[in-house]
């Protein structure tokens, strides 16, 4: 390929790299563009625009109606407890993992951190029939719960337990690698000047890795919300009771009420989109994942 | 605690405690309960629901249209990766931080959304239907659906190898008289292949698993466009808690397959960038 030689670019010189100005280099960098762009456009841009659209197929009225109705309320409502029972109690998880797996050593470390990754790569239908088994009706403790009056599956309970199953890595994953990577000696030298425990980690580890928290405090949080195979394992579809957001799509989806389905997957749409900009912002201030 | 370091910093029995409490309650124990359920079973019974016509039939799709999208996502994941490492390009930042959008999006959202696109009314069904080709309800819609969701997993794990390759010696391969497709050959491609395998893998592991935003588009009839995670559904819908399990254990030992192998992909990597970088 002759067209790929120099042509009289200097070694060392950045903006002019050998070949950059050939035909045969911009031929390839315009089909590289082009086949990236056509290819996004069609799997994710195409079904992005299309929410929107069918969400206001039949006007803006009938679009803000669709937040009137008592059931899609109730199913907001319970995909906003689920995250704000969910997230921090991952979060305080993800904090206690860090702490101990990257400011100590000990023996079945790395068994540990891949156990701890292991929810990501179970199917999240396991995730929800996990807790079907244990708890629901003919499960192991099926009887028991029963007697007492107790319901964990088709109710709240199940909800956000499959929920903190699905994501339960996203906060530890984020903060262990970080926390490793920052060491130690900060933390050594307050504890060293008299500081305490607690008030070494509220003072000098959490301000350390603040975005990383946050990172992956927003990720658990999109995934919280919008998660659909394990929690509709273990809801039981009850509408205006146990019926999470992306469970009312699907009711909805089902019914042919495409307005009212695409209206509910637009306000989880905007709220994938908020994370997106939220996560760009935070990896600005400089923090990168790996 | 006798197997640690001693150390400075207190917490570590607080914390490490707290840690594999909270992950024997939430993760190990329920997955325990799904083994020992599946081990209950008699090995015919079971054997009788894994290897079930009906069964065998989930497997081959959910395995081939995960391997076709994996296949799918290791060319345009590369060619992405490369796009938004090589080039610029107005809108290349916002181009960027949109490959994560399927990892944000709810997989209820895709699957409608998808699945609308595609339709033979939809805005790219209309245009495949003349061509005879029909997406929704068929094994396309399943790949597609697929492809979407894996697509991050590819593209985030080649960027960063495709960063490490040494421009110095493309420009000094190229100063030799070496043609582009001979330094692709020869130095991007063994720099980047850990990383593409890994991205491969992770792909896979993702779509194998998928269950949200696959059922809308897929139509679900037995044999033909039912996933084996449906396949579980149904299972537990009937209150068979046991064949539910079997599948459930048959894919928890893809699951752990899979981890093994992007462990084992990753430190192969991780030697490989260490020997290219002496």
């Amino acid at each position: 390929m002759a067209a790929a030689l120099p042509h009289g670019a200097l070694p060392g010189d950045t903006t002019h790299r050998p070949g950059q100005h050939t035909w045969m280099h911009t031929l390839v960098r315009w089909m590289f563009i082009s086949v990236s762009l056509t290819f996004l456009a069609a799997v994710l841009l195409a079904p992005l625009a299309t929410v929107f659209v069918m969400a206001l197929a039949k006007g803006v009225s009938a679009y803000l109606n669709v937040f009137s109705d008592p059931d899609t309320l109730a199913a907001i409502r319970l995909t906003l407890i689920t995250a704000l029972v969910v997230v921090p109690t991952n979060t305080v998880f993800g904090l206690a993992a860090a702490w101990a797996i990257a400011k100590f050593e000990f023996r079945g470390k790395s068994i540990l951190i891949t156990l701890i990754d292991l929810p990501l790569a179970v199917s999240p239908v396991i995730a929800g029939m996990v807790f079907v088994l244990l708890f629901g009706l003919h499960g192991w403790f099926g009887a028991w719960l029963q007697e007492h009056d107790i319901s964990i599956v088709f109710a709240l309970p199940g909800i956000m337990l499959a929920t903190m199953f699905v994501t339960f890595p996203y906060v530890a994953r984020e903060l262990i690698p970080l926390m490793q990577q920052l060491g130690n000696d900060e933390e050594e030298a307050a504890i060293t000047l008299g500081a305490g425990g607690w008030m070494t980690f509220f003072r000098v580890t959490l301000p350390k890795v603040r975005w990383g928290l946050v990172y992956g405090m927003i990720l658990c949080n999109a995934r919280a919300m919008g998660e659909f195979g394990a929690v509709s394992v273990v809801s039981g579809h009850i509408r205006g009771f146990t019926n999470t957001m992306p469970l009312h799509i699907e009711i909805l989806y089902n019914e042919y009420n495409f307005v009212g389905a695409f209206a509910v997957a637009s306000l989880l749409t905007l709220l994938a989109l908020l994370t997106l900009v939220v996560k760009t912002l935070v990896e600005r201030t400089g923090y990168r994942r790996r | 605690m006798s197997f640690s370091k001693p150390s400075v910093l207190p917490g570590f029995g607080l914390t490490f405690g707290f840690t594999t409490f909270f992950l024997s309650a939430i993760v190990l124990l329920p997955l325990a309960a799904l083994v020992l359920a599946a081990a209950s079973m008699h090995w015919k019974d079971f054997l009788d629901v894994v290897l079930s016509a009906r069964a065998l039939g989930s497997y081959k799709l959910s395995f081939g249209a995960s391997l076709l999208a994996a296949s799918i996502n290791l060319v345009f994941g590369f060619i992405l990766a490369w796009t938004l490492v090589r080039y610029e390009f107005p809108g290349r930042k916002i181009i960027d931080a949109l490959i994560d959008m399927p990892f944000a999006l709810p997989t209820a959202v895709s699957g409608i959304a998808l699945t609308t696109v595609f339709a033979q009314n939809g805005w790219i069904g209309r245009y495949l239907e003349p061509l005879g080709i029909k997406v929704d309800y068929t094994w396309l819609g399943v790949t597609l659906a697929l492809t979407l969701i894996s697509m991050p997993f590819a593209v985030r794990a080649v960027q960063p190898a495709l960063l490490e390759v040494q421009r110095e010696l493309e420009d000094a391969a190229e100063t030799l008289g070496a043609g582009r497709l001979y330094v692709f050959r020869r130095i991007i491609l063994p720099t980047v292949l850990p990383a593409l395998l890994t991205g491969f893998t992770l792909a896979f592991a993702r779509a194998v698993g998928e269950y949200g935003s696959v059922i809308f588009i897929a139509g679900n009839l037995p044999m033909k466009t039912e996933i084996t995670p449906l396949l579980i559904v149904i299972h537990l819908e009937e209150f068979d808690y046991k064949g539910a399990a079997a599948l459930g254990v048959v894919m928890l030992a893809i699951s752990f397959v899979m981890l093994l192998t992007i462990n084992l992909l990753q430190a192969w990597g991780r030697r490989r960038h260490v020997r290219v970088a002496r």
